[in-house]
């Protein structure tokens, strides 16, 4: 296949950052995007400049690593697929494609194609867990969990915490990625004691982090690589304002 | 024979497992392990390098515990580590089945399925805390599959006859990494965990032989800097990627571990790798990695080729008496659940004999049709339909319609660095844990017992150890020179990498390496083959020093400087890998040395010459390793030639 790539290069976080074009041929439709984007490195390298800096790890669609804009979609063309994932044949001979990093007040640039995700950890520090110290726990069998609850509360967990649902969001919210973490613990017994503390503090915390408001305009759904479906954001308003009207944490 | 390969240390014992009936050791132990005083934990400090699902658990326990923690990663999120791709499941010993399991029965075929290369005192703590583990991980949350009752389910896997697997659909390692990762956040919020992601260790803190610390670079702006600590934990997974291909994530590497080890940390059994055999096949130049199809596909999938070699018809017009179900054939009581090294080599033979499918003829079938037609579309779909979507979009073939076709691939490195009872190594202060050290597999890890064991480690081992070296050691500040000189280490080899400006990618390299490994030190060895490998590795190494392209700077996220650091590290540890291969003369686990095979062409383990750990010394760039010893005893479960027929 024969592309033309239009590229954003931006050397820091302070360089302002622009699109650069380069041209490729030879590139097998079985390459996934990124090793489409290796070829494009090793062939930098080999003319002596500097080859694009893009996040990636297990290359399987799960560690949430990779990060691009495709085309302006985040993972892009193919639903519910990440950029490791996806395909060189799901694009035309010829064409021209658009590489841009997320783009987020709360995803800083660091440099090209790599940005700072790490506001989710934050929020996921402020509440995103169950207090179960090591070595205390009950017998697994002691408490039965409805199957259709742990079904659910695993679709919620499948959350891959990219930020895709950020960055697609024209409010740059994390409702979703929020909204997942909520659901997973909040539909498991285990996770009851803390919920109503859990979503007033992780709400606090994205807030705080400079993610916008949510207004339902369900973009982030459609860019979610793992099918994260609206309801979890229903689950985090619902638990929210419930914990506000019993007073928790404030 | 290859003494002209390497020098014979002196024989090392297996360290600190208390005497007494095997069930008693791991009690005995933890009772005789000194305690430090809640209020002085707080000014203990452990450095620990990882955040897999050994580090992560290690982390957030002895964050609970009251020590302070600083914690490393290199990736952006201590939740990306590679722990989170394992797909298939987790033993446990816990016989909700009923059918028969027990901590004994899960000890019994862990060493057996070890080839009896691994030892017995471990494995049977394992076997005893995995049960815990799953305990602790339905308390936090893991959305364990579930029955309709509400009480867990379980399903067999490859290598054993009881449902003792415990998984979350095929993305088991995710959830329980999502826990460990979760429980270690609630620490860092409580102040316990210091955590430091997009921080890559690049070499130890020495002072008085101890392991005193870390030196570090920030990966976003190349800040090379140093941490000390009364203990250091690595933690920092597996070294498959030597061989470029492979299911592990890209990041992977040794570089943890190879310093520690030029530092004077044994390297044990570094040959032993599993090979799994259901990946999917390799498509083109262009491949960056091997993605693995979850193993509990055989439990439902039959394997097959067609009789005929060479036979080109599409699988759907190969009719029933012309297909080999060679798995079913010649392993009647396992059949397609035969362990991960029969089940490789088994695909390598038939594709050997001409009759592999798909493009180059390296390939075999994992058909569905039988268990569609038997369970239906929906009910297949609801247990592996995401594997079954990954590998559709991976190949753009739809396994609902026509077979899967899978390879062996290089999957999980047994080998490690040596570690005693305490998962401690011998380097004092040093400790290892998960699938960087070597303990618990032997020469075949069964599968669903590598999150198990991370876990177990993690949970349960070094907590209840490591607080003895702490307590039994004065460890007073660490001397400036110790720190300085250190330092010196890393920014001299930085500069170095950058300063070669030659005119090979460090790419390039990294595939070189890996073809000459997988070639001769992959799922077949022979003598011949590795001595060539020996000829090829150090001419490589030497080019690569001579050659390789390192763009950027120092002082700025730079990935090929990443790459370069890591893949120097391949080319030392590849050489070791060829030359622990080339000594140990016998076929064991993954390992099948051509020369050791019986007259049905199984692998021909020889325990009178090789029933010992091979902990490989370093003596210095260019010198011979030196080969330290470590017998294994059975005592409980008696070595006898593996047979799954
Ligand atoms: C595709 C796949 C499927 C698998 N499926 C299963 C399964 O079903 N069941 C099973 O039991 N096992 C399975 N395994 C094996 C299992 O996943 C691994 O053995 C295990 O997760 C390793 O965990 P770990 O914590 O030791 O290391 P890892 O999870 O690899 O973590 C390594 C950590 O160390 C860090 N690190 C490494 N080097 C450095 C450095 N120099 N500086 C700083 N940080 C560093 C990394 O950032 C990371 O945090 C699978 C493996 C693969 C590849
Ligand atoms: S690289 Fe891991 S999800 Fe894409």
């Amino acid at each position: 296949m024969k592309l033309t790539l239009r590229v954003w290069r931006q050397s820091d976080p302070q360089d302002k950052g622009k699109m650069v074009e380069y041209k490729l041929d030879d590139i097998s439709p079985d390459a996934s995007f990124l090793e489409m984007l290796d070829v494009l490195n090793e062939k930098l390298i080999a003319d002596g400049s500097e080859p694009v800096a893009f996040d990636h790890d297990c290359r399987e669609g799960i560690c949430g690593m990779c990060s691009l804009v495709i085309n302006g979609t985040p993972h892009g063309p193919e639903r519910n697929t990440t950029t490791c994932q996806l395909h060189m044949r799901k694009f035309k001979d010829g064409e021209v494609i658009d590489v841009e990093p997320w783009r987020a007040k709360a995803f800083p640039v660091v440099k090209d194609l790599v940005v700072d995700r790490s506001a989710f950890d934050r929020i996921i520090q402020s509440g995103g867990y169950i207090t179960a110290p090591t070595g205390t726990a009950p017998e697994a069998h002691s408490t039965p969990v409805p199957k259709p609850d742990a079904d659910a509360a695993f679709e919620a967990a499948e959350c891959i915490g990219c930020g895709a649902c950020v960055a697609a969001c024209p409010n740059g919210s994390a409702a979703l990625f929020l909204g997942a973490k909520i659901t997973h613990l909040g539909l498991m017994p285990q996770g009851q004691p803390e919920r109503w503390d859990r979503a007033v503090s992780m709400l606090d915390t994205h807030d705080d982090e400079g993610f916008g408001g949510c207004t339902n305009t369900g973009e982030c759904t459609v860019a979610c690589p793992k099918g994260i479906g609206l309801d979890v954001i229903g689950r985090l308003n619902g638990d929210y304002l419930k914990a506000s009207a019993g007073g928790k944490k404030k | 024979m290859s003494d002209d390969l390497y020098e014979l240390g002196d024989p090392i014992a297996d360290g600190k497992v208390p005497a007494g009936p095997i069930e008693d050791r791991w009690t005995t132990r933890k009772f005789e392990a000194k305690q430090i005083n809640p209020a002085n934990k707080r000014k203990k400090k452990i450095i620990i390098i990882g955040t897999g699902l050994a580090g992560g658990s290690a982390g957030a326990t002895l964050g609970e515990a009251g020590y302070h923690v600083q914690q490393f990663c290199f990736q952006d999120s201590p939740r990306r580590a590679h722990s989170i791709a394992a797909q298939g499941g987790i033993n446990a010993a816990k016989n909700y089945r009923n059918d028969g399991d027990s901590v004994y029965r899960l000890f019994y075929e862990t060493v057996k399925g070890g080839d009896f290369r691994s030892r017995e005192s471990n494995v049977y703590r394992l076997a005893d805390i995995s049960r815990n583990i799953i305990d602790q991980c339905v308390a936090q949350g893991v959305p364990f599959a579930r029955e309709y009752g509400g009480l867990l389910d379980n399903r067999s896997f490859g290598g054993t006859q009881v449902s003792r697997t415990f998984y979350a659909r095929g993305q088991t390692g995710q959830q329980l990494l999502l826990g460990a990762y979760q429980a270690l956040m609630r620490q860092v919020e409580a102040g316990n965990v210091e955590l430091f992601p997009r921080h890559e260790m690049l070499d130890l803190i020495m002072e008085d032989g101890r392991a005193r610390g870390v030196v570090v670079r920030n990966l976003i702006n190349g800040e090379v800097k140093n941490y000390t600590a009364d203990a250091v934990v690595l933690a920092s997974g597996g070294y498959g990627n030597v061989y470029f291909l492979s299911t592990n994530a890209m990041g992977s590497n040794v570089t943890a571990s190879w310093r520690a080890h030029r530092h004077g940390a044994l390297f044990a059994n570094p040959c032993y790798t599993q090979i799994h055999p259901t990946c999917i096949p390799v498509s083109g130049d262009h491949q960056s990695k091997l993605t693995l199809m979850s193993e509990s596909l055989r439990n439902d999938g039959r394997v097959w080729v067609p009789k005929k070699a060479k036979d080109e018809r599409r699988p759907a017009d190969i009719p029933e008496d012309e297909r080999d179900y060679y798995l079913e054939r010649i392993y009647p009581s396992f059949g397609n659940l035969v362990p991960r090294d029969i089940a490789s080599r088994a695909a390598k033979n038939v594709c050997d004999e001409g009759r592999g499918v798909g493009p180059g003829g390296l390939g075999v079938y994992l058909d569905f049709s039988d268990a569609i037609g038997r369970l239906g579309r929906d009910k297949v779909e609801a247990k592996y339909g995401n594997l079954f979507e990954m590998y559709e979009r991976i190949t753009g073939e739809n396994p609902y319609d026509t077979p899967m076709r899978i390879y062996p691939a290089v999957h999980y490195t047994m080998g490690g660095l040596w570690v005693d009872y305490d998962l401690e190594s011998t380097v004092p202060g040093l400790f290892v844990i998960g699938e960087a050290n070597f303990s618990d597999h032997g020469a075949n890890r069964l599968g669903a017992s590598a999150l198990m064991q991370g876990l177990a480690d993690g949970y349960f081992v070094l907590p209840a150890t490591i607080n003895d070296y702490i307590a039994k050691n004065a460890l007073p500040p660490v001397a400036d020179t110790a720190i300085a000189e250190a330092q010196e280490r890393v920014n001299g080899r930085i500069d170095k990498l950058l300063s070669i400006d030659g005119d090979r990618s460090v790419d390039s390299f990294h595939r070189e390496l890996g073809h000459i490994m997988w070639e001769y030190c992959g799922m077949e060895r022979t003598e011949e083959g590795l001595r060539k490998a020996l000829e090829l590795i150090p001419a490589l190494r030497e080019e690569f020093w001579k050659r390789v392209k390192v763009t950027g700077k120092g002082e700025e996220l730079n990935q090929q400087l990443e790459k370069a650091g890591r893949v120097a590290d391949f080319l030392e540890l590849g050489e070791l890998m060829v030359i622990d291969a080339l000594h140990r003369a016998e076929s064991c686990g993954g390992h099948f040395r051509a020369e050791s095979q019986d007259e049905e062409g199984e692998a021909k383990r020889d325990d009178d010459a090789f029933g010992y750990v091979a902990a490989w010394g370093w003596s210095g760039e260019g010198a011979k390793p030196v080969l330290h010893k470590e017998t294994l005893n059975f005592e409980y479960v008696k070595p006898t030639q593996r047979s799954y027929k």
